[in-house]
């Protein structure tokens, strides 16, 4: 199998899907000309031309709108967020428009529209460029999303977003945009909603999503090797819609769970986790559900304090010893 | 309206006269008297709404569109198959122009599983995609994106149609709506911007809100096409130009920004103070010189085409229309509980064909 990096992935997610329908077109700034602000679309502008790859002006609100309604008319349109925090600059034309579109008008429309682009801290931008919004996106019923935290998931869950005909947003991390893995060539989909165990274990449940699940596996190999504790390390993939299943068949059998993300804790997708297990498997809990996120203000610049102001290896390895006091 | 309007951009050629121009030259009988049919049945539509909201039987906001009508009826009059319309809340004329129907209006209004959206939108909030009418949009300028975005689409397919994006003089202030303009321009999208300009954005007057000699003339910044329509209230005049804009659009892919000049009777909506920011004398004097109804009500009475008789006749049929779709409204059954989490997500209401796993609804 070839080994390929998160980012190509995508752009191979991208291509697929719009070699195969021609209603599927990539907008945003810098995506065409320039091949991606983060070479997400590197070179798909000269193998799909202009019709297919445009690019937009700096006009997030304007552009997204005009995607949703382009959305609307039959297109599918995937719109890169240079940086997924400037979701602000178009919150009412995501939340207004795109959310509610189909609920307002009586099922009569659709918006299958996917916005993509990278949400995560750690790369020194500061508070701005650095929002996590995954739960701010969740918590609008009408709205999908979904955080791939390795290639192999980017590319499957990225051509069900592509394909669905709901609102996807799909959030991506530029620290994983390097990272490599074996992804098959050609064809195949991850359903958005099934959560994917990384790691079997008896003693605790780590679960997360994003570039935390991917810190957690190490956490997992540290609490084998210093106190021979088994983790189970689960990553959610999708946050709506959740896999709540595979999350409480997971506690049900290790009667402790850690929530691990990058988002700050306040109404985080943690926070619901927590409350569902509470719900729903109560019973078989030896301890409260732990979570652990980054610490709770808005992201620092400084180099050294944003990383430890982030979930770490050792934060989330603390967190998980904690849990299991 | 408290500030003198500014006058149109092109000094209109000595002798215009509306009815006399090829598209409106050409009309049958018949179809002038369709154009005033339409507007009675708005106007009758709405005073029904009117006596159902004040008996409660409405919730919410009523955004009426009184005074207004000759601008929603003429410009879907000459609208082609793939011309499409968007708005704001502001929406019965333009619903029940595009040829909805005032029973699933209505039920829509009061809330009922029978209307429009199954009681799920309410008055701001209609839609029809079969007739290209894309809502009822609630957030002001929130729906120009949109109607660009139908532009966009219909010029990807390679159809040639337009997008009428409608919005009020209040919206012209959002970056949305700059946001769209200069989209619109850059890509030379088949979208004309429709500017109903009532003078005032909920109770503050133009002169109070908008910077600039008009808003139609904003559109010169991004090198768009404009125009003034002085006598809003004439569906002629409002045929003929916006006609003119979809021309543009059609055949040259070109959008333009379109002002029209117009009046409401009521309140922004009927539950808002209206005594507060302008004169009832003001409101008068427009209902004597200007209403869209009367006006083409004394051309048609003047050219014959129009009898008391038959004037009477529509009138009378209007006002059963609307008070069969009370009736109907009344009947009606509300959703149910279990209607309240449906038509979220597509895959929800579609399970045969879902392919996602997992919970979409937490409760």
């Amino acid at each position: 199998m070839p080994v390929i990096s998160y980012r190509e992935a995508l752009r191979a997610a991208m291509s697929e899907e719009i070699e195969r329908d021609p209603n599927v077109v990539l907008m945003g700034e810098e995506v065409a000309q320039f091949n991606g602000a983060y070479k997400i679309s590197e070179g798909m502008l000269e193998k799909y031309g202009p019709k297919r790859i445009v690019d937009t002006p700096i006009s997030e609100a304007g552009f997204i709108g005009m995607g949703v309604g382009a959305a609307m008319l039959g297109l599918r349109p995937v719109m890169e967020l240079m940086f997924f925090s400037f979701y602000s600059v178009a919150f009412d034309q995501i939340f207004n428009n795109a959310a509610n579109i189909r609920y307002m008008s009586g099922g009569l429309i659709n918006c299958p529209i996917v916005l993509r682009g990278p949400a995560n801290g750690g790369t020194n931008v500061g508070a701005t460029h650095s929002h996590t919004p995954e739960s701010i996106a969740a918590y609008h019923p009408g709205i999908k999303v979904v955080v791939p935290s390795n290639a192999y998931d980017a590319k499957g869950l990225m051509k069900s977003a592509i394909r669905d005909n709901d609102p996807v947003m799909f959030m991506e991390n530029t620290i994983l945009y390097g990272e490599t893995m074996e992804v098959p060539d050609g064809e195949y989909l991850v359903p958005l909603g099934k959560a994917s165990v990384l790691r079997e274990g008896k003693d605790l449940s780590i679960i997360g999503h994003g570039r935390a699940i991917q810190m957690a596996l190490k956490s997992a190999d540290l609490l084998k090797e210093k106190h021979n504790i088994s983790a189970e390390v689960i990553d959610l993939r999708s946050i709506r819609p959740l896999d709540e299943e595979t999350i409480l068949n997971s506690v049900k059998k290790t009667n402790r769970a850690l929530y691990v993300e990058e988002s700050k804790p306040f109404c985080s997708v943690g926070a619901m986790v927590a409350a569902i297990i509470s719900d729903k498997a109560f019973d078989y809990l030896d301890a409260p559900v732990k979570r652990l996120n980054s610490i709770d203000a808005p992201a620092i610049y400084s180099m050294p304090l944003e990383k430890l102001q982030l979930p770490s290896v050792d934060r989330i390895y603390q967190a998980a010893l904690e849990t299991l006091k | 309206m408290t500030k003198k309007p500014a006058p149109t951009k092109k000094a209109e050629v000595a002798g215009y006269n509306a009815r006399q121009a090829p598209i409106n030259a050409k009309l049958g009988n018949d179809e002038l008297i369709a154009l005033y049919r339409d507007m009675v049945r708005i106007r009758r539509f709405e005073e029904r709404c009117l006596r159902s909201y004040q008996q409660g039987k409405i919730g919410g906001f009523l955004h009426l569109y009184i005074g207004q009508e000759s601008i929603a009826v003429g410009v879907v009059s000459v609208m082609g198959k793939n011309d499409h319309v968007i708005t704001a809340y502001r929406d019965h004329g333009h619903a029940l122009a595009v040829g909805m129907g005032m029973n699933e209006m209505m039920a829509e209004n009061y809330g009922k599983y029978t209307g429009c959206s199954k009681g799920k939108g309410g008055s701001m909030h209609y839609f029809d995609p079969s007739r290209n009418f894309w809502g009822g949009h609630g957030i002001v300028g929130g729906q120009i994106p949109l109607g660009t975005g139908l532009a966009y689409a219909l010029k990807y397919k390679g159809l040639k149609g337009c997008a009428l994006a409608f919005m009020g003089d209040g919206a012209v202030n959002q970056g949305a709506v700059h946001e769209s303009y200069n989209l619109a321009a850059l890509w030379s999208l088949p979208v004309i911007f429709v500017i109903e300009n009532n003078g005032y954005s909920m109770g503050t007057s133009q002169e109070r809100s908008s910077a600039g000699p008009s808003l139609a003339q904003r559109a010169e910044g991004y090198g768009m096409n404009w125009d003034i329509i002085e006598n809003g209230h004439d569906v002629l005049e409002v045929r003929d130009k916006v006609a003119a804009a979809i021309k543009l659009a059609h055949e040259k892919s070109l959008p333009s920004v379109l002002e029209i000049r117009t009046y409401r009777y009521r309140g922004h909506s009927v539950a808002d103070p209206d005594t507060t920011y302008r004169d009832k004398k003001e409101i008068e004097e427009y209902k004597a010189t200007k209403d869209p109804l009367m006006f083409c009500q004394n051309q048609l009475l003047g050219e014959k085409v129009l009898t008391d008789e038959l004037i009477a006749k529509i009138d009378e049929a209007a006002r059963a229309e609307a008070e069969t779709s009370a009736q109907f409204a009344e009947a009606s059954p509300f959703p149910t509980v279990e209607d309240i989490q449906k038509d979220v997500y597509w895959e929800a209401d579609n399970p045969a064909d879902r392919k996602s796993q997992g919970t979409l609804f937490f409760n």
